[in-house]
């Protein structure tokens, strides 16, 4: 099993965001309200994505910039939790996830006398990110070198092969459950890869899931030989 | 060796390697920096790292310089200071003369290039120059986000010829119709400011600055100037004092040309002459041994601006793994991450609250140094700098 050749190896891509600004701002949370239903879904994407590869080594109290926002610049921490127990995972796409974003902070306005806002604080900033993906040069062509390059790679990795697949490219699988599906033949792995919630993970737990479930089928399979 | 080798064990794993590759891309391309000053201030510092690491990835790097008589150059001061919402008085004719300076230059400089950054207001209108190919982006290091009216509408009708624009933080964004790019500023660990000393330079150091390390060192590194608040940190420390035995150290630049600074440090140093725990150090500009060793002998950094660009002095200090309390202002609230790699304060009361809670909970002072320096390892030093050029240009390339 370990040993087994997939046609087509693995290629490892890495990729590097650049932040691009729309100039844009929102004060309060009716601003706020207003900026999401019309920015581009690249933004939506930003503020809900890529704080993964922006805070590698320290993640914000929440997993998405609206509602760190709320939460910690507007200190309305009832919309901060609201809004931050959203998963992306949860959403079959960008378009219904800002929806969902946009019916939770209307109903939440509807409650309120007076709109929240910031007074000593930042206010939010729209920003929309530009992924630039390159290869690293490393591949693998059997599940224990699959194994041993993601041991190793830069997390940026392991970013582009879940999020930026699963969103952007449209494979909502990520790169990782379907290669070890198409091209090993390995369905049962591919699709625990695939159960993975990573947005309730860090990256680095992401990479160390993945290493788990590989070590046990690699010695499953050993047993079997 | 290339030179990015250097970086390989101070940068994140695998951000190396990943640099080569991003440069490998656009291989051989030609990307031209033009600035208005080889010696002095943080972009000149920034470009003497930045440039040769383009160099070793595979880029031809190229670095001018703009000139200009004295009339150009108190009109660019005078942008500057506009750009940061001081009121300003510029003339026609102090416009003409810009105009005519950067004429000049864009006759003698060799414009052609795949990539040509300009820096700062200064070189600016050398876009009406811009030859037919090549991409051109406009980085501006300075805070615009509120500008005297009259002299950003001036500069605005160069930018907008621009393929994009770079600023420092989110608040500098400006509503215009090109795309404008966010990249923070860096520090260059390998840099005489940032780089390890041993313990035999780090004391010689000190025994020439007159300093011991017999009470805990609180520091703020600034020039005298009111938006730095020395006045401020000197009322923090007193304080303090009243239940530590510290000392304070303010380190900063000369005061030259510029009057204004000269009052402030009059006033510093009569606010610190009754105390000897209080050390009032005037450094050249070009002290970086000294303020690095400094740096490493505080226990706490200071940097309680009322007003800030980006404020790199904290990233410098969160390198050594110090925690750091500065204003809550600028740049400094991208580098602090309040609690976790330092502490943002509003008020004297704040920061003296904050470095009496830092004395009493070494093991959070501690910490805090640790995730400090890991947090700029990912975000503010020049590797990542580097990257944030590489990954534009890939983009624009496209």
């Amino acid at each position: 099993m370990a040993n087994r050749k997939a046609a087509h190896p693995f290629a490892f891509v890495g990729c590097w965001e650049i932040r691009e600004m729309l100039g844009r701002s929102a004060r309060d949370e009716q601003q706020l309200l207003e900026a999401i239903e019309e920015v581009p879904l690249d933004s939506i994407y930003y503020h809900t994505h890529s704080f993964l590869l922006r805070h590698k080594y320290i993640a914000g109290p929440y997993p998405n910039d609206f509602a760190t926002w709320a939460a910690i610049q507007v200190r309305d921490r009832v919309l901060g939790e609201k809004l931050g127990i959203l998963s992306p995972y949860d959403f079959g796409n960008l378009e219904s996830m800002r929806a969902e974003i946009v019916t939770i902070i209307s109903d939440h306005l509807s409650r309120l006398q007076v709109i929240p806002r910031v007074i000593y604080e930042e206010p939010f900033h729209f920003m929309q990110s530009r992924i630039i993906a390159a290869p690293t040069g490393l591949q693998a062509q059997t599940l224990s070198e699959f194994r041993q390059v993601l041991a190793s790679v830069d997390d940026s990795v392991i970013y582009y092969h879940t999020f930026e697949a699963i969103l952007r490219l449209g494979k909502p699988k990520g790169d990782f459950a379907l290669w070890v599906e198409e091209q090993l033949g390995f369905p049962e792995l591919g699709e625990k890869i695939s159960n993975i919630d990573p947005y309730r993970i860090s990256l680095e737990s992401v990479r160390s899931r993945i290493l788990n479930l590989c070590d046990g089928y690699l010695e499953e399979g050993g047993r079997k030989k | 060796m290339s030179r990015l080798e250097a970086y390989r064990e101070i940068a994140p794993q695998g951000s190396v390697d990943f640099l080569f590759r991003m440069g490998g891309k656009i291989q051989g391309k030609k990307i031209l920096h033009v600035n208005s000053t080889k010696l002095g201030g943080g972009v000149a510092e920034i470009l003497r790292s930045l440039v040769p690491l383009l160099e070793s990835v595979g880029l031809d790097a190229q670095w001018e310089v703009i000139t200009g008589n004295e009339e150009f150059f108190s009109t660019t001061k005078a942008f500057h200071n506009a750009l940061q919402g001081q009121a300003q008085k510029v003339s026609p004719a102090m416009l003409q003369n810009y105009l005519e300076v950067n004429r000049e230059n864009a006759k003698r400089l060799s414009l052609k290039a795949d990539f040509v950054i300009i820096h700062d207001p200064q070189p600016a209108s050398l876009v009406e120059s811009r030859p037919r190919n090549g991409k051109w982006i406009w980085r501006c290091h300075i805070d615009v986000s509120q500008p005297q009216r009259k002299v950003w509408d001036f500069l605005r009708q160069f930018i907008v010829k621009y393929d994009a624009t770079i600023f420092s933080l989110p608040r500098f964004a400006q509503r215009l119709p090109i795309p404008q790019f966010l990249i923070y500023p860096s520090i260059d660990p390998l840099s005489d400011k940032n780089r390890e000393l041993t313990a035999e330079e780090q004391r010689r150091i000190l025994q020439r600055l007159h300093i011991s390390l017999d009470k805990p060192i609180l520091l703020q590194v600034s020039r005298f100037d009111r938006f730095k608040d020395p006045l401020g940190v000197v009322q923090a420390y007193r304080l303090v004092k009243r239940h530590h035995d510290l000392q304070l150290i303010l380190a900063g630049g000369g005061a030259t040309d510029d009057p204004e600074g000269e009052i402030v440090l009059g006033e510093v140093r009569q606010a610190a002459q009754d105390d000897p725990d209080i050390h009032v150090l005037l450094l050249p500009p070009d002290a970086h041994l000294e303020i690095n060793a400094l740096q490493r002998a505080s226990t706490i950094v200071l940097q309680k601006s009322l007003r800030e660009g980006f404020g790199l002095t904290v990233a410098e200090a969160m390198w050594k793994g110090k925690p750091v309390i500065g204003g809550f202002t600028g740049g400094i609230t991208v580098q602090l991450v309040y609690g976790i790699t330092g502490f943002t304060v509003n008020s004297v009361e704040g920061a003296a609250f904050r470095i009496h809670y830092l004395l009493d909970n070494p093991e959070v002072m501690a910490k805090m140094g640790q995730d400090a320096r890991e947090f700029v390892r990912r975000n503010f030093l020049i590797t990542r700098h580097l990257g944030d050029y590489l990954a534009l240009m890939n983009y624009m390339a496209r």
